[in-house]
């Protein structure tokens, strides 16, 4: 009979010494703790640079930024909020919608119609999405699955804000580069902001909410004005994503809510870990470049997904991030028992 | 007259699209996002049975329904039981499922309008002077049928006790000695099966779309929230409600409006009476 085994996990002392005041005093420890944040801020910023000697890619990899972006507002939604949002393509589809109207219906240049249209759009969802917000878990699942569907049906059965057809011709962006950095540096800036904001007591109360919405209820607290709140932070996200992706394709139309936008930031999330913010952003640039390698198959592309996303959530449900996390800060060990 | 025999038509089609999911996320508290899916896959595989294998009717219905729960035991088996309380990842899982098969069925060969099941008999009755085709009486007939089965099937059998059992307390049904994995597998297995029988009997009215998979989701959610878990007059009473909605919606305004009416019927539940209209069960676990 083989030996029984077990894995023995311990921090590495340079994790534990650095946790506290005391990083400062060691410039190891400092870059330590600095590196991982260091690497993926230096990888983005020099990301533009080197795809820009290949267009094609640059644009996947622009748009897995973008999944990204929805991916993030999922992740904030489901695991800070735990409001299971099945409906990304919503945010990114009135986001689109808005900056589109107020591009060509009222004229705004780009560098205000962008914001605006991130902030009217984010108002919007908000203000649509809030009847639903007293739900929990599936029924809060459900119904946002509904929306994205709903939307398109209503744009085609009215025949309003462009029909089938959608809008042509909108302001696209000055040039590659601008148009490349705006959503690095924006993204790095939401990404680190919203860790921040997750951070603030504010951010505290949200958590509560998640793990425990009767506790929170029972100290007084309006559970659905702090899931509002939180439900306007990931509309911004998405709403931006939606409305970048206008401006940068120059026309919108019904696809801004097809189902591959609700499920492909999911995707993105199971695979990177959720709960981390950074992980889904890691997961879709991952999945995005893949999808495209795997454009050949049509249809199939989401089967694969869909396929990807359930052996993940079965095998390894932690995901990409824990995973790198617990190899960076833990020294691991077979041990005879 | 009229809008009374297709409201309650409209009515019986929500409660074989609904019954199965309410069943299952009922008894396991498994909401299983692949119902949809399961529908349009029988209704595809007793397709295929009938048209490549050229068997009879009864036979090719009969296989559909078979394949149709096994799936559903395997997606239990395989998935859900290694995710059973992470309520997150058991939807996230389930819609992916239910995605993967869809979008593979629609890679391999279902496209377009041309599957289409055949209906039990061609003629046609006059009901209170409206005229109305076999088929669709076969979906009245089916939907009661079925309710009221399983629901003397809970009252007077074992295994349906067992399953009331699970529905109300899983850990005390498990400490009186109930397999509950076994209840939720038999359970997601017959939710499929009913899945199966609402495609079978609702599909000769149309044809196989992928696009009905999402379709019948959506119908079999509104329900579910309409109505309220916990019982049984409630999922009933709400199919009611909605199919008389959705038929005046149709009958006076435009058929794309249907979607439009559910989400609103959710949203007005939602609003006015949070734990749906007939609930009584678990409504702390369902809403805040």
């Amino acid at each position: 009979m083989d030996a029984i085994k077990r894995k023995k996990r311990i921090d590495r002392g340079i994790k534990v010494r650095s946790e506290s005041i005391y990083v400062l005093s060691s410039l190891k420890e400092m870059a330590y703790l600095a590196a991982p944040r260091l690497l993926l801020v230096g990888g983005l910023l020099i990301l533009p640079l080197v795809l820009q000697l290949d267009p094609y890619w640059g644009r996947v990899a622009l748009s897995a930024v973008i999944i990204g972006l929805l991916a993030i507002s999922f992740d904030f939604l489901a695991n800070y909020v735990g409001l299971l949002c099945l409906g990304g393509a919503f945010f990114y589809g009135v986001g689109g919608y808005a900056a589109a109207l107020l591009n060509e219906e009222l004229g705004l240049p780009f560098w205000l119609s962008l914001p605006g249209a991130t902030v009217l759009g984010a108002v919007v969802c908000t203000v649509l999405i809030w009847p639903c917000l007293p739900l929990r878990g599936i029924y809060f699942a459900v119904v946002t699955l509904m929306y994205p569907l709903l939307a398109t049906r209503v744009i085609e059965a009215f025949d309003i804000l462009g029909g089938t057809e959608g809008y042509m011709g909108i302001t696209g962006f000055p040039s590659a580069m601008v148009e490349a950095y705006l959503l690095i540096v924006l993204l790095l800036v939401g990404l680190f902001g919203l860790r921040r904001f997750a951070a603030t007591d504010q951010g505290l109360v949200i958590r509560a909410v998640k793990d425990n919405d009767q506790a929170v209820r029972a100290a007084g607290i309006d559970v659905t004005w702090c899931r509002t709140k939180a439900l306007f932070i990931a509309s911004l996200f998405g709403c931006f994503a939606g409305a970048y992706y206008v401006h940068s394709y120059e026309a919108v139309g019904v696809s801004a809510f097809a189902l591959d936008l609700s499920l492909l930031p999911i995707a993105a999330t199971v695979i990177g870990g959720g709960g981390t913010l950074i992980g889904p952003f890691l997961g879709s640039l991952v999945l995005v470049p893949l999808g495209e390698a795997l454009r050949d198959f049509g249809s199939l592309r989401i089967a694969v997904y869909a396929l990807i996303l359930t052996l993940v959530i079965v095998f390894r449900s932690e995901g990409l991030i824990p995973f790198l996390w617990r190899k960076y800060s833990q020294r691991e060990s077979w041990v005879k028992l | 007259m009229e809008i009374v025999v297709y409201g309650t038509l409209q009515s019986a089609a929500l409660l074989l699209m609904a019954f199965g999911f309410s069943l299952v996320y009922g008894i396991s508290r498994l909401p299983n996002f692949a119902h949809g899916s399961l529908y349009v896959f029988t209704g595809y595989v007793a397709w295929l049975l009938l048209h490549e294998t050229g068997l009879p009717y009864p036979l090719a219905a009969g296989g559909a329904l078979l394949a149709s729960g096994l799936l559903g035991v395997l997606i239990y088996q395989l998935v859900l039981k290694r995710i059973r309380g992470m309520e997150m990842s058991e939807v996230i899982a389930t819609y992916a499922i239910g995605l993967m098969i869809l979008e593979a069925l629609r890679h391999w060969g279902l496209r377009g309008t041309t599957h289409t099941l055949p209906v039990v008999s061609k003629g046609t009755v006059d009901l209170f002077g409206v005229p109305i085709d076999h088929q669709r009486i076969a979906v009245v007939v089916c939907a009661f049928g079925i309710v009221g089965l399983l629901w003397l099937f809970t009252k007077t059998t074992r295994l349906g006790r067992a399953f009331r059992g699970v529905a109300q307390d899983e850990q005390a049904a498990m400490m009186l000695g109930i397999d509950t994995d076994l209840v939720a597998t038999i359970a997601v297995g017959l939710g499929a099966m009913l899945a199966g029988v609402g495609a079978l009997v609702l599909l000769p009215l149309g044809s196989i779309v992928v696009q009905s998979g999402y379709q019948v989701l959506v119908y079999a959610l509104a329900v579910c929230i309409v109505g309220g878990l916990g019982s049984w007059a409630g999922t009933v009473a709400a199919c009611f409600l909605l199919g008389f909605a959705q038929h005046l919606t149709v009958a006076y305004g435009r058929p794309h409006y249907q979607m439009v009416v559910m989400l609103l019927a959710i949203i007005v539940t939602l609003v006015l009476k949070p734990s749906g209209l007939w609930g009584r069960q678990k409504e702390l676990e369902e809403r805040v």
